[in-house]
């Protein structure tokens, strides 16, 4: 019963988020800064990550390969799919909804009580359209060009591990990663990541508006925004894929 | 002039408003005056919209606020300003900018307009000197003054403030009411106030309302409030030893 009155409580705030704003111009103004937010300050995080995955994701496919049937260009190949089809969509937006979605959370809840969202209220000002939609919109923006550089750096990364162990050499590695490209791969990709971005993000913002009482119910709220919008990412991980690939 | 006739207020199975009537007049401080839970916050939300009162009706020059349609509703808060407990500024704005935004989001003005209606209301509650300051490094005097320059930029006709004093030294407190009181003469506007504070009550108090459990329990003006025989009334004037003992020489 709780679970379909949050639910519904959800749909309705992010109905209302999307309105047309009054003022494009600030709409703007404020998708560029949730931007450099979001998006930049989760740069540095996410290339570390990718790298230091990719690398270890390609030493074990290596060390994987014990019979000499099985051609080494495979580490490459394997490499290459298992990031792109579930490490950098999945992997990151995981570890997004930790950083992005405990900011979202935080941010708006403290909003909320200090009476901040209610001044806007009474402006006249739509709240759910001023704050929210704003990093709805820049995360789907920027959380898809992430996934494509952690793509590019675990890949990479992969690579400089080879080299550098010497388990395998770079054309061979190189044979790999280009071997039976299939560009629908990257669109399902970038189709997850796009959906896990609105997930994060929605998800976080509406944990926050209806924060109830003083700070320590905003820490717990990010909590909740973190755990359910991992959940939610996990389910339709599912549902997409099952849509998508099958 | 604003009218509120029959308000009752419930969340759930509580109650925490009863019936309330009351006027509110132009060019006037109109005081709500109780203990902590009395009901005065939830008063005043019901007042400008932020909760929806069980019963009654809100009319702001004779339109029934609570039945107004979205776009009727709208326009009425565009003249409403409200200043809240804790000043309610944006943390993320300096105050210039903290002005500027009701300017920004409902006029179209320029820029060089907007910077210099910005100036007048922070001139007018006397802080020349912190336009480029954040929310967080002001005291907690300067931030109501900025929350008062914000709500009286896009010029209301009505101004809300919820305890104005509260976490404020009594002599800033003062400062800030007289400001309000200023303000209320100077552009005839509707004000109305929550306070606990019986120094603003004797300074700007031109009529009072008392709140008791969510009952209107007592009205009059400021000077006439020590005479009353109302017995709870007297119980929350003369709460404090310094004034107990200033009663009982009389
Ligand atoms: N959203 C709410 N839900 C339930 N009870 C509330 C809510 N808001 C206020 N109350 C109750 O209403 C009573 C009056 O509160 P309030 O108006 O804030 O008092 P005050 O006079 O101190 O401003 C309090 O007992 C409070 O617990
Ligand atoms: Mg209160």
């Amino acid at each position: 019963m709780r679970y379909l009155y949050n639910f519904g409580q959800y749909c309705l705030l992010i109905a209302r988020s999307f309105a047309k704003s009054p003022k494009p111009a600030i709409v703007r103004e404020l998708i560029v800064r949730e931007i450099d937010k979001l998006g930049i300050g989760s740069l540095f995080i996410v290339c570390v990550i990718s790298f230091f995955m990719g690398a270890v994701i390609a030493i074990q496919m290596a060390a994987q390969i014990e019979t000499p049937l099985i051609p080494m260009y495979t580490v490459g190949f394997g490499t290459r799919e298992t990031i792109i089809l579930e490490f950098s969509p999945t992997v990151i937006a995981l570890i997004l909804a930790g950083k992005v979605g405990s900011n979202v959370t935080s941010e708006i809840g403290t909003m909320r009580v200090t009476e901040q969202i209610d001044a806007l209220e009474i402006m006249g000002v739509n709240s759910a359209n001023y704050l929210i939609l704003p990093k709805i919109i820049a995360s789907v923006l920027i959380i898809p060009v992430l996934t494509i550089i952690s793509i590019v750096l675990g890949i990479f990364g992969g690579y400089v591990a080879c080299t550098t162990t010497g388990l395998l050499d770079a054309t061979t590695y190189v044979y790999g990663i280009t071997l039976d490209f299939k560009t629908f791969h990257l669109v399902y990709a970038l189709i997850k990541s796009f959906v896990f971005a609105f997930i994060i993000t929605s998800i976080s913002a509406y944990r926050g508006y209806y924060v109830n009482g003083g700070s320590q119910e905003v820490g717990k709220a990010s909590t909740q925004a973190v755990v359910n919008s991992s959940i939610s990412i996990l389910l339709w991980n599912f549902i997409l894929t099952r849509l998508l690939l099958l | 002039m604003i009218e509120i006739k029959n308000i009752s207020k419930k969340f759930s199975d509580r109650q925490v408003l009863y019936d309330f009537n009351a006027t509110f007049e132009e060019g006037m401080c109109n005081l709500i005056i109780g203990q902590s839970g009395s009901g005065k916050t939830v008063l005043m939300k019901c007042l400008v919209g932020l909760l929806e009162p069980t019963t009654g009706g809100v009319y702001y020059a004779g339109t029934d606020f609570t039945k107004a349609s979205e776009k009727e509703r709208k326009r009425i808060r565009q003249e409403i300003g409200m200043v809240f407990q804790g000043g309610a500024l944006f943390d993320s704005m300096t105050c210039e900018e903290n002005v500027a935004f009701p300017l920004r989001m409902f006029t179209n003005w320029n820029k060089a307009k907007i910077a210099d209606r910005v100036k007048f209301c922070l001139d007018r509650v006397n802080l020349s000197h912190a336009y480029q300051l954040y929310p967080a490094e002001l005291s907690g005097g300067m931030r109501k003054r900025v929350a008062i320059a914000r709500a009286i930029a896009l010029n209301p006709k009505y101004l809300f403030f919820d305890e104005p004093n509260s976490g404020l030294d009594p002599q800033t407190g003062i400062v800030i009411d007289r400001l309000i009181k200023e303000i209320t003469q100077e552009f005839k506007t509707t004000t109305i106030i929550n306070t606990h504070d019986m120094n603003s009550v004797v300074e700007i108090g031109d009529k009072v309302i008392f709140i008791y459990k969510g009952h209107k329990h007592w009205e009059g003006d400021g000077t006439n409030i020590v005479n009353s025989n109302n017995k709870e009334l007297i119980e929350f004037v003369f709460a404090t030893g310094l004034l107990k003992r200033v009663q009982n020489t009389f």
